[in-house]
């Protein structure tokens, strides 16, 4: 990894890996929120030149972070830096980011544990749990039954191994995320599948980022 | 993956082989990677160190803020009394890798980018005076990687969660152990260096000066690589530490959570509240956001 601080680089660059998997792409515009240890060292720690870079789709060890606000700029990706401080209980290196990109919008809530290792807590409001280890299948859809049996389905036609599954929802009756942790990435056709059943809101792949 | 060290031991002991073989089987049985790629994985971190200490021993480098830099070729060419040995030849080696990573240089985060001077400076500092393959240079690795998995479990690997009892101390613990196995001692000597290293860096608090990993972090892990060597010299010697290491781990944890948040790299304490620590951040932080712009 590049310097100097794995939980101010490496974690905060993985998080910005996901906020970009989360729009597909790189985005046009971030509002970065850091809050804790991130707010109070992160400028010195690099953690803006990491989150920027992992928004461009560089990895942790990549030399190129040391420039990565320079190379936003160049991209076309205006990146806002805010500090705050997050309601509720988060871990001290914490940072809540914004994205669009082409209309498409994502908010996630991510926390760098040490070592590198990352926690995403939340997406667009959602609670959830995704490490990054694990290719993930992040899913939205309307809270009606059946919809676990129908991915895991597909995702079992398509010989792909479930590590860690979780299914949360803000209100009864309203919309449901679905987090699938795998062992590996699954096909194109059963991308399709899934994106095709009609409960589905939005449905995104986040490669494994550790 | 091992939570308790001690099992790590028994199950060594009851196959007769070294912790850092249990490591390359453990790793390699969960079936994410094979042992090949394991190892493979593992020479690339080795090289990736020793890169980074050939660029650090140098000396032409400097820290983003500038107030650290051109120590570890200061202490390599040296003519103290100690000069010339394992002792200094690691101190130099943590001191490299420590510059080069506040250059934002590229290292291997062993367990952390703070602490990550440690490892390699322990361990290359040994090899240099004391020829060793690079399979056992794996092997020491993934010994290291035992142990930080497990106080990575039991305890934190963050100083802002712990202190830097977490970073470097835990980096030592690790450092302590894989040398234990580098110089081929018993996987008891090695988990009896991790107890006697982890107990001399317990309550260590993080406290970087303007929250910058230089100052103390860049020194720190050249101290680290001292306790890590005074750990494995008495582990070598047959001097066992009355408190199993687990339990060891478990007390770094515990003084983590009870820890001020002053004193976990927040700079609200320690150095970093010192009248000079002040002064110095300010300066050089004034500076950094002229340059950068970013935050706020």
């Amino acid at each position: 990894m590049v310097g100097p601080s794995s939980s101010h680089t490496a974690g905060a660059c993985r998080i910005g890996l996901i906020a970009r998997a989360l729009v597909g792409g790189t985005p046009d515009h971030a509002l970065v929120e850091l809050h804790g240890s991130f707010a109070r060292t992160g400028v010195g720690h690099g953690t803006d030149r990491a989150i920027a870079g992992g928004l461009l789709g560089y990895q942790p060890d990549d030399e190129r972070l040391r420039e990565s606000l320079d190379a936003a700029a160049a991209a076309g990706l205006a990146i806002e830096f805010k500090n705050t401080t997050l309601r509720g209980d988060h871990h001290p290196n914490t940072t809540r980011i914004h994205v669009t990109r082409a209309g498409r919008t994502a908010v996630l809530t991510g926390s760098s544990l040490g070592a590198g290792r990352i926690m995403v807590t939340a997406i667009d409001g959602f609670p959830v749990e995704i490490t990054g280890a694990y290719t993930t299948l992040v899913a939205v859809a309307k809270d009606v039954p059946g919809i676990v049996a129908s991915v895991a389905g597909a995702l079992a036609d398509d010989a792909v191994n479930l590590a860690t599954m979780r299914v949360s929802r803000r209100q009864r009756g309203g919309d449901a995320i679905h987090i699938y942790e795998l062992d590996h990435a699954p096909t194109d056709e059963a991308m399709t599948r899934i994106r095709a059943m009609p409960v589905m809101k939005t449905v995104r792949i986040i490669e494994r980022v550790s | 993956m091992y939570d308790v060290l001690l099992d790590a031991v028994a199950a060594a002991e009851a196959e007769g082989i070294s912790l850092g073989e249990l490591a390359l089987r453990t790793e390699a049985a969960t079936g994410i990677r094979t042992r090949a790629e394991v190892e493979a994985g593992l020479a690339r971190a080795l090289h990736v160190m020793q890169g980074a200490v050939e660029r650090g021993l140098k000396g032409d480098l400097h820290s983003v803020s500038g107030l650290v830099g051109g120590d570890a070729h200061r202490l390599a060419n040296a003519r103290g009394p100690l000069a010339n040995t394992i002792f200094t030849d690691a101190l130099a080696a943590a001191l490299a890798v420590q510059e080069v990573n506040a250059a934002m240089g590229v290292i291997v985060a062993a367990p952390t980018a703070g602490g990550a001077g440690v490892l390699p400076g322990t361990l290359l500092g040994i090899a240099r005076r004391h020829p060793v393959t690079e399979e056992a240079m794996v092997r020491a690795l993934a010994t290291a990687g035992l142990i930080g998995a497990v106080v990575a479990v039991r305890a934190s690997l963050s100083g802002a969660e712990g202190g830097c009892q977490a970073e470097t101390g835990a980096a030592a613990g690790m450092a302590a152990g894989a040398g234990v196995e580098l110089l081929g001692g018993t996987p008891r000597q090695a988990m009896h260096a991790v107890a006697l290293t982890m107990q001399g860096t317990l309550g260590l608090v993080c406290d970087p000066l303007g929250g910058l990993v230089e100052v103390p972090c860049v020194y720190r892990n050249a101290t680290g690589a001292a306790m890590a060597l005074a750990g494995i010299e008495m582990a070598l010697a047959g001097v066992e530490f009355p408190i199993p290491v687990d339990e060891v781990i478990d007390t770094m944890g515990q003084i983590g959570r009870e820890m001020d948040v002053r004193y976990r790299e927040t700079a609200g304490g320690g150095l970093a509240a010192t009248p000079t620590g002040r002064r110095l951040a300010k300066e050089r932080l004034v500076q950094l956001k002229g340059k950068k712009g970013a935050g706020s």
